[in-house]
């Protein structure tokens, strides 16, 4: 296995003890980020329980039809990462690179479908701060403000994603993992799984405070 | 590797599973259900997150040390929303 | 224990190689802590400006030597340099790097690449930070308040919301490399309650780093938005709550006091326990208590908010849970003063340190009741003795300790001994200028002298004198180690492997260590500070 023990850096003394290591890492930046969006959530807590029917008249302004649709492109690249770990541990690398191509293809549209309804918000003049034409309930904006705060750290966490996962696929073109060694596949999952939980909240705190008639 | 190895099919289930609470939650929102709307949204989208945790992230299959990890974050979360919002319900009684 | 010869042929990490990039692209845990002890030093000594011209403005009553904008300018950088560029940072980033894998028995942190990241993220942070400073500071206070900060201050504050952004990102990787280290890297036989204290406090530390600095960068990216695009998050005039921004800030703030002060208090169960010759008194509780307080101090944040206008119950609350974080303090003091009874105590310059950091943590910890008492502290909010609470606690309390572990360490870091006679006197000057200039200002806080002002009633001008006297002393504490530290770096690596004949795996290497620490993993069998042993066997 001199292609695994290659793979092992100085201060570690197997790969276990690496594979460990850096998964436990990654949990840990995951806590992090847990508490950042925490945070924004906990704004949006106060404020929403403050001014409910100006969130309502707020989200009367989304199209949860491509909230929705983005909704399940998200949940169907979450699929598709957990398939390519699944891949990877079998040593199908074809399959992996597949299955990675399809999750940044789902991540784009995602992003794509994302720029479409901040571009309608513009032209709608929704945009606190740069164009805000809105006669709505009081504090109305605020809705706003918060929803294009936790939606925009939210795409750019999937931008990060998508490079992750690009990386990904560059590493595994040149061969760099096997069933014994892939690491950095899983880890960059793990990431990918967060930002797409992130989002499962996302969706019904912006999209779904009130659309029943 | 140590990894656990989930199969195809549990990944399958897990993610049909996500794709029909999602239907659900968009069905529910539609029926007028009063302060039990975010309720219910509220839960389905934990029990999402909970799978997604569960499975595509191997918690379920994770050493004792993941748990800790995962339950601190969660912990946490909770003193930051529960002691800030104790404020905003408890002014002017 | 097999001690290693110190005139070994290998090389240590200091001569391992040549150049300044070897030095700006290493990874080597101990090259890291160096480059990060000089860059903190730097914004010490910026702080430390700032507070020099403060104490001169406070002499005299009126205003002559700054005015009412640039003393607002002073002391918001001299809180920000202290607080975020060095307090954070001090031991964790300085004394954590270079000893935690060392007293893990292991060859380095678990994620070398990114520990060098971290530097640079911190030179980032740190140079926006200076940039933002020169070219007209800002005035907001370091805690930023809304909507001062947002909508009225004229000053740099997005450069330097940045830079503290940037910062944190620094802060979160080195909490997060020590605690995957711990977790994945103890040598063999070393269990969780064989770690020396210091380990067990640096991993409190990190848990409360990647819990509250998140919240911090959040809070700071809203109040950034806010200010670039005039909109109202926290602007009550556009339904914002500023006390929402209260309440994010010091879910980070409060538990950064922890940040600051339980490695302090790690480096003092290592002191206590060497020059008393004793193991520690109740090792369990003492793990116990760093990691309760690491928990506890995330529930009382609301006290720094009784006056705010939050809810009154919230603070009632905030007040009663405060009073908590006093048991696990006050179990290490007690636990420190029973390891000390009826040692037989050598004073050699450390552990005069950690004499000083008891005793002023003490006072400053009491003094915290006292302003965790709701009715107490609606009297004493925004006085000066609440300045004087919290240096007892942050310079009193941590740099005592970070100082103490430099001086303990100093050894194995550079293999060199510095001057016994000026360190110790140089522990005294800094004790006596540190009372001299912060002892008055709980007189004059509880007479009812307001933080902040420029000037001041001419009633309260003999306490200001006196303050501003201590503090020339104080400063003169910190110069002279600077002089006889650098000093002894002329002389020749005589230091030995273990000149305190201290137990801990980091006294088994050569002074200086070798890159890779250890030339053979080490095995552990016995728990910390087996110091009676070791007299039992005559060493």
């Amino acid at each position: 296995m001199a292609n695994s023990s290659s793979r092992l850096a100085h201060q570690f003394d197997d790969l276990l003890q690496q594979q460990e290591a850096s998964n436990l890492g990654m949990w840990a930046f995951l806590a992090t980020e847990v508490l950042f969006f925490g945070g924004m959530f906990a704004a949006y807590a106060v404020y929403r329980s403050l001014y409910y029917e100006a969130f309502v008249a707020g989200s009367q302004h989304m199209d949860v039809l491509l909230g929705a649709v983005n909704t399940a492109v998200l949940l169907l690249s979450s699929l598709t990462v957990a398939l390519g770990v699944h891949a990877v541990q079998r040593g199908d690398n074809a399959t992996l690179t597949r299955y990675l191509l399809m999750t940044i293809a789902l991540g784009s549209v995602f992003l794509v479908i994302k720029g479409f309804e901040y571009s309608h918000k513009y032209a709608e003049g929704l945009i606190p701060g740069i164009r805000f034409t809105l006669e709505g309930p009081n504090h109305v904006e605020l809705y706003f403000i918060l929803y294009f705060v936790m939606t925009g750290f939210h795409a750019l966490h999937m931008m990060v994603g998508i490079g992750i996962m690009t990386a990904m696929i560059i590493m595994t073109r040149r061969g760099r993992f096997s069933p014994e060694y892939y690491n950095p596949i899983e880890v960059s999952g793990l990431y990918w799984h967060f930002v797409d939980i992130v989002w499962i909240f996302l969706y019904p705190f912006f999209y779904l405070i009130r659309v029943h008639p | 590797m140590s990894g656990h190895h989930v199969s195809r099919k549990v990944y399958v289930a897990v993610g049909l599973a996500l794709l029909a609470l999602f239907v659900l939650t968009v069905g529910i929102a539609y029926i007028d259900l009063g302060p039990f709307n975010i309720v219910v949204a509220m839960t389905i989208a934990t029990l999402k997150a909970l799978l997604v945790v569960l499975y595509f992230m191997h918690v379920r299959y994770s050493s004792r040390v993941t748990w800790v990890f995962v339950s601190a974050s969660f912990f946490w979360l909770v003193i930051l929303l529960v002691l800030t919002l104790s404020d905003y319900f408890t002014r002017g009684v | 224990m097999k001690t290693v010869n110190e005139d070994a042929l290998q090389k240590n990490y200091i001569t391992a190689a040549y150049g300044i990039r070897s030095w700006l692209l290493t990874r080597d845990h101990k090259r890291i802590a160096l480059l990060y002890l000089i860059s903190i030093t730097l914004f010490f000594f910026v702080g430390g400006f700032f507070a020099v011209l403060m104490r001169l403005e406070l002499m005299t009553p009126q205003g002559d030597l700054v005015s009412a904008e640039t003393y607002n300018r002073l002391f918001t950088m001299h809180g920000i340099a202290m607080i975020f560029f060095f307090l954070v940072p001090s031991i964790p980033a300085v004394l954590g790097n270079f000893l935690l894998p060392m007293m893990l028995g292991a060859r380095d942190l678990a994620f070398p690449r990114l520990n060098l990241l971290s530097w640079y993220l911190y030179m980032v942070g740190g140079a926006y930070t200076l940039y933002a400073m020169v070219t007209g500071g800002i005035d907001t206070g370091w805690t930023f308040y809304t909507p001062y900060s947002t909508g009225y201050s004229t000053t740099n504050v997005v450069p330097v919301v940045v830079g503290i952004f940037i910062l944190g990102f620094s802060s979160i990787l080195t909490g997060l490399n020590f605690i995957v280290t711990t977790h994945k890297m103890r040598a063999p036989g070393l269990t969780w309650f064989r770690l020396p204290l210091f380990v067990w406090s640096q991993y409190a530390t990190s848990v409360i780093i990647l819990l509250a600095t998140p919240v911090l960068a959040i809070t700071l990216a809203l109040l950034g938005v806010e200010r670039i695009f005039q909109v109202g998050i926290f602007d009550p005039a556009l339904g914002g709550d500023p006390i929402l921004f209260q309440h994010m800030f010091w879910f980070y703030s409060h538990p950064a006091v922890y940040i600051m002060v339980l490695p302090s208090m790690g480096v003092v169960s290592e002191l206590v326990t060497c020059f008393a010759r004793r193991r520690i008194f109740g090792y369990k509780f003492m793990a116990a208590a760093v990691m309760a307080i690491a928990v506890l101090g995330f529930l009382v944040w609301g006290h720094h908010m009784f006056v705010s206008g939050q809810s009154v119950y919230a603070g009632m609350a905030f007040s009663a849970l405060s009073f908590f974080v006093a048991i696990p303090s006050a179990v290490k003091v007690f636990n420190w003063t029973a390891t000390l009874h009826k040692g037989r105590i050598e004073f050699r310059t450390p552990v005069l340190y950690a004499f000083g950091f008891i005793g002023l943590f003490t006072i400053g910890g009491l003094t915290g009741l006292f302003l965790a008492t709701l009715a107490v502290n609606v009297h004493l909010t925004d006085t000066y003795f609440v300045v004087a609470h919290f240096h007892y606690i942050m310079v009193g309390g941590a740099v005592m300790g970070y100082l103490g572990g430099i001086h303990y360490w100093w050894p194995k870091m550079t293999g060199r001994m510095y001057h016994e006679g000026w360190a110790k006197f140089s522990a005294l000057i800094l004790f006596v200028g540190f009372n001299l200039t912060f002892f008055p200002q709980f007189i004059l806080g509880y007479l009812g002298m307001p933080r902040r002002y420029y000037i001041y009633p001419e009633e309260f001008q003999v306490l200001n004198v006196l303050s501003t006297a201590g503090a020339s002393i104080l400063g003169l504490g910190y110069i002279i180690p600077m002089i006889y530290l650098l000093w002894s770096l002329r002389k020749p690596r005589t230091a030995g492997p273990n000149p305190w004949n201290a137990t801990g795996l980091e006294w088994l290497t050569p002074s200086p260590p070798p890159t890779h620490n250890f030339d053979k993993t080490p095995i552990v069998t016995e728990g910390p500070y087996a110091y009676e042993e070791k007299s039992a066997n005559g060493e």
